[in-house]
């Protein structure tokens, strides 16, 4: 309320001692969410204005605005003020999230006003990753719609343990108690699992501004507090001071030789100087010998300090790691099973490898098993194979490298991570850690005394995986027959993947949907590199119509082992030569999700070899081959044991 | 018992963490330094964050040719006093054209002389991140900006498709061309800029503290003339008046205010009692309806 603070200010001394003041108050940061129209903007705007944070100008901005865009006849539509974006004032609607900024005398607070509408959940959940209290809006006409219940759940989700019912528009059925009473009695119902520790329900008109700051005679009838008497005094402290010591580490300062400091923000605990640490990933155990900041060496470090840290002994750390309590240790594993909530148009699919992103650490990971999706509705665990926008799901997530973490129930910093697509680099998917996966501990890999370098070596070649992609049609398999036959003549040893063979034995519980294909491929890169792995000389031919799952089949392999053939036919040639009568069938609607038909096929930007095959003979492709390797020498004299042929 | 930390205290804190996080993660980052009062805040915490080192990058003034004599001063004074590595970019181009704010209107010259210098100078450098000091509680279109805001490889922001941003999770990945505008300051209000100068005793232009000032009453705006390229129009006259500014730009572009506040105490203590946000000050804001969202998605800060 810096207005009406002001008008007490007369001295210096009264400056410092308000400035002091406001120090001492604490942060509550919240979010308003709920369905679209049940007026989460507008009471914003009502908390802003009734708190005094308008300013003159802002205030003859907003009337202006209001008689051009307004949908509130001659009163202020206060929803324009927090509506920033012009397409949000023209369509009258919140796309994404609004930071709003406000005090009164006992607290600051940090409001994130969230879109209402299915499409924006991701935004919603941006609002509330930060958030420790929801106001939950329901317009009083509406009672509690699907929207409630989806932004409900995720809220809980994302670790939310404190909720205000704001039963908002209540002069509209008249100030009636039992409307209330009954839209209380659904929620509490539909909620009494959520694990919220507190649900504050208030009756209010956010338009009108009854019980928001005011209390109304209107609704005599309600005994509680206000909205704000009770945003000022909610107790949200997660203790998080109290929890074991949790460091991760962000970046290493080495600005010369004689200093090295692990620089990061403390997630939960506390660290004082000469504590013991151990490094989380390692176990390895060192003392804390400064705590450095630019004023002179620290004491001690909070939950929410960034500090730089120098440890005694020289243990290697780099960004990723955890420096932890030695009493209290996190997990450390390469999978485990999630909260996953999905973000992208994109579906979420099994077998796809994604980037996984914890606050500091990162690993290329795949979701081994979509266990189950989460209706929001009625919380029933559907069986899918899918995640799409917006939906939400607990899967198994397995990690190419360890990582250390907490579970979300724990530690809010330490249990989450997000998903980042290969490709696009969008935040498709945001994950909340449930549990470890014991396999993850229990097998490890078997150390084998012949290897791959022997085998290899043992038939005179370089282990290679010749991979076959393009349109059904376009010749792969005829091309990759003719150069088995030379390959096989020249001695070396050769195996062919077969789209439609494997199809029949390893793969014949999968069909043609866009999960499905994910899993083909994946199963089909891991037989692949088994037989690089026993030295061969493989070649598949498969449609594989996703660039991801290439790069997937890529990764799994040595760099150099992979060769991306791109078998190069246009449609119309494919769809003509039709030598299994399939595109008539497609084309015809007969047989869904065809690839070039009904479902994409993503043409290789960089393939290493370019078959372009229109006017020419797959002998002429065939000796393309040949040259290539010949020239990469695929019986590679490194691979020869002095033993000779 | 260990103390909690204050609202400033995490503010600070959630500063620093987002420089590491850029100095970790991107090839090539710059902090954009246009020497007002937030830029000093976020120089003051780029020091802090990698203390003892210093900051592991180097800072960008994108000079218009029409700042204030003062800002320019205090700019080379600055770096010289903590040594860090500044750039200056003017664009030549507007500079040939004589593009400035009183021939060709606010518009165009902010836009030619900024927007299209920044641009400039990133694809100059090929800079992957660029951090700026603009808040939340600045302006409305700003309020709906992410701590690390996507820009595709034409320094183009599409705010209606912008990146979830989780918890402290920050996606960090661009492809060749692209970029991140990073916001240190995001949630931080200008109470909380003025209360940490005064806590840390940053030094900010001189400009910000009233003095007497020759300045020109022009479209309801006290303008300080302060260089002989601004004419006077029939009527106009040179005062010297008690003035100080709560913003600074492009000096034909920013207002002055009358003022007594000579010195911080005083400035919080105006600042309480204001009446008008300090957006107010700048022309440019109010050329038309969502001008700084137009701005923004041409690829102004």
């Amino acid at each position: 309320m810096r207005h009406i603070m002001a008008e007490n200010l007369v001295a210096t001394d009264t400056v410092r001692e308000y400035l002091a003041s406001q120090e001492q108050k604490s942060l509550l940061r919240f979010l308003t969410c709920g369905s679209v129209d049940d007026g989460k903007s507008t009471l914003i705007g009502r908390l802003l204005s009734d708190t005094k944070q308008i300013f003159e100008d802002q205030l003859a901005t907003l009337e202006r605005d209001s008689r051009k865009h307004g949908t509130t006849g001659d009163d202020i539509d206060f929803a324009l003020l927090v509506d920033g974006l012009e397409a949000e004032r023209e369509q009258g609607i919140t796309i994404d999230v609004a930071y709003r900024f406000f005090a009164t005398p006992k607290r600051k607070f940090i409001v994130a006003d969230t879109p209402g509408h299915e499409q924006y959940t991701r935004n919603m959940a941006t609002g509330a990753s930060t958030a420790d209290l929801a106001i939950v809006l329901i317009d009083a006409r509406q009672g509690v719609l699907r929207q409630t219940r989806r932004h409900s759940i995720i809220a809980s989700l994302l670790g939310i343990r404190h909720i205000v019912l704001a039963v908002n528009k209540i002069d509209l059925v008249g100030f009636d108690r039992q409307v209330f009473e009954r839209i209380v009695a659904e929620y509490s119902e539909f909620a009494k699992d959520l694990g919220f520790e507190s649900i504050a329900p208030i009756p209010m008109s956010a338009r009108y501004g009854d019980n928001v700051t005011r209390r109304s005679e209107k609704l005599g009838w309600y005994a509680g507090p206000t909205l704000v008497e009770h945003l000022e005094t909610v107790e949200v402290d997660r203790a998080a001071i109290e929890k074991p010591f949790r460091f991760p580490v962000q970046y290493v300062n080495r600005p010369n030789l004689d200093f090295r400091g692990f620089a990061g923000t403390v997630a939960s605990g506390s660290i004082a100087q000469g504590d013991e640490i151990v490094v989380a990933k390692s176990g390895k155990f060192s003392k804390i010998k400064r705590i450095v900041a630019s004023g002179g060496d620290l004491k001690q470090a909070v939950e929410g300090q960034a500090v730089t840290i120098v440890l005694e002994d020289e243990v290697e750390v780099s960004r990723g790691n955890l420096l932890v309590a030695p009493g209290a240790r996190p997990q450390v594993a390469d999978q485990f099973t999630a909260n996953i909530v999905w973000f992208d148009e994109q579906a979420l699919l099994p077998g796809r490898s994604y980037i996984l992103r914890t606050e500091t650490d990162q690993a290329n990971a795949t979701v081994t098993d979509l266990k189950y999706r989460l209706n929001v509705n009625d919380f029933a665990h559907e069986a899918a194979k899918s995640l799409e926008m917006n939906e939400v799901g607990v899967c198994n997530i397995s990690a190419q490298s360890p990582l250390a973490f907490d579970t979300f129930a724990e530690n809010r910093t330490t249990g989450a991570f997000i998903l980042i697509d290969r490709l696009t680099n969008a935040t498709v998917g945001a994950g909340m850690i449930l549990h470890t996966l014991r396999r993850a501990d229990n097998i490890h890999w078997q150390s084998l005394d012949v290897t791959k370098h022997s085998r290899a070596a043992a038939k005179h070649q370089k282990p290679t995986v010749l991979w076959f992609t393009g349109l059904s049609g376009s010749g792969k398999s005829t091309i990759a027959n003719l150069l088995e036959k030379k390959l096989h003549a020249t001695g070396r040893h050769t195996y062919i993947l077969d789209g439609d063979n494997v199809r029949h034995g390893l793969n014949r519980d999968l069909g043609f949907t866009e999960a499905d294909r994910v899993e083909n491929i994946r199963r089909v890169a891991e037989v692949a590199k088994l037989m690089a792995d026993a030295g061969l000389v493989v070649l598949v031919s498969f449609i594989s119509p996703f660039r991801a799952e290439r790069q997937l089949a890529r990764e799994l392999l040595e760099e150099g082992e992979f060769v991306e053939v791109f078998v190069d036919t246009p449609f119309e040639e494919c769809a003509s030569r039709d030598p299994k009568g399939l595109y008539a069938r497609a084309l015809n609607g007969e047989i869904k999700n065809f690839t070039g038909v009904d479902s994409p096929y993503e043409a290789p930007e960089k393939p290493e070899i370019h078959l372009q095959t229109l006017g020419r003979t797959p002998e002429e492709m065939v000796d393309v081959l040949e040259g290539w390797l010949s020239e990469r020498d695929i019986a590679d004299q490194q691979y020869d044991d002095g033993g000779g042929i | 018992m260990l103390a909690k930390l204050s609202h400033l205290d995490r503010l600070e804190a959630e500063a620093i963490h987002i420089f590491r996080e850029v100095a970790a993660t991107f090839t090539k980052p710059v902090m954009l330094y246009s020497v007002g009062k937030d830029s000093s805040v976020l120089l003051h915490l780029a020091m802090k964050a990698f203390y003892p080192a210093k900051p592991p990058f180097p800072f960008l003034h994108v000079d218009t040719t029409w700042k204030f004599r003062e800002m320019i001063e205090f700019r080379d004074s600055m770096a010289e006093k903590l040594g860090f590595d500044l750039l200056v970019h003017i664009n030549e181009d507007g500079v040939r054209d004589g593009i400035n704010p009183f021939d060709h209107g606010s518009n165009t010259h902010t836009h030619v002389m900024k927007t299209v210098g920044l641009r400039q100078a990133l694809d100059k450098y090929g800079f992957d991140a660029a951090f700026g000091g603009a808040r939340r509680d600045e302006e409305k279109s700003r309020a709906k900006e992410r701590i690390f805001s996507f820009r595709n490889a034409s320094h183009a922001w599409d705010p209606k498709n912008q990146r979830p941003e989780m918890w402290k999770i920050f996606n960090t990945r661009v492809a060749p061309g692209e970029s991140i505008r990073v916001f240190p300051l995001s949630n931080w209000t200008e109470l909380d800029i003025w209360q940490y100068i005064l806590q840390e005793d940053i030094p900010i232009v001189p400009l910000y503290f009233a003095k007497e000032r020759p300045v020109v009453e022009r479209d309801g705006m006290l303008i300080l003339r302060d260089d002989e390229r601004m004419k006077l129009r029939p009527g106009e006259k040179v005062e010297n008046r008690l003035v100080r500014f709560r913003t600074l730009g492009c000096y034909p572009l920013t207002g002055a205010i009358e003022s007594d506040a000579d010195d911080l105490d005083g400035i919080v203590s105006e600042m309480l009692i204001a009446r008008t946000s300090e957006r107010q000050g700048r022309l440019i804001d109010r050329d038309e309806a969502g001008s700084m969202e137009k701005k923004k998605r041409e690829g102004y800060f």
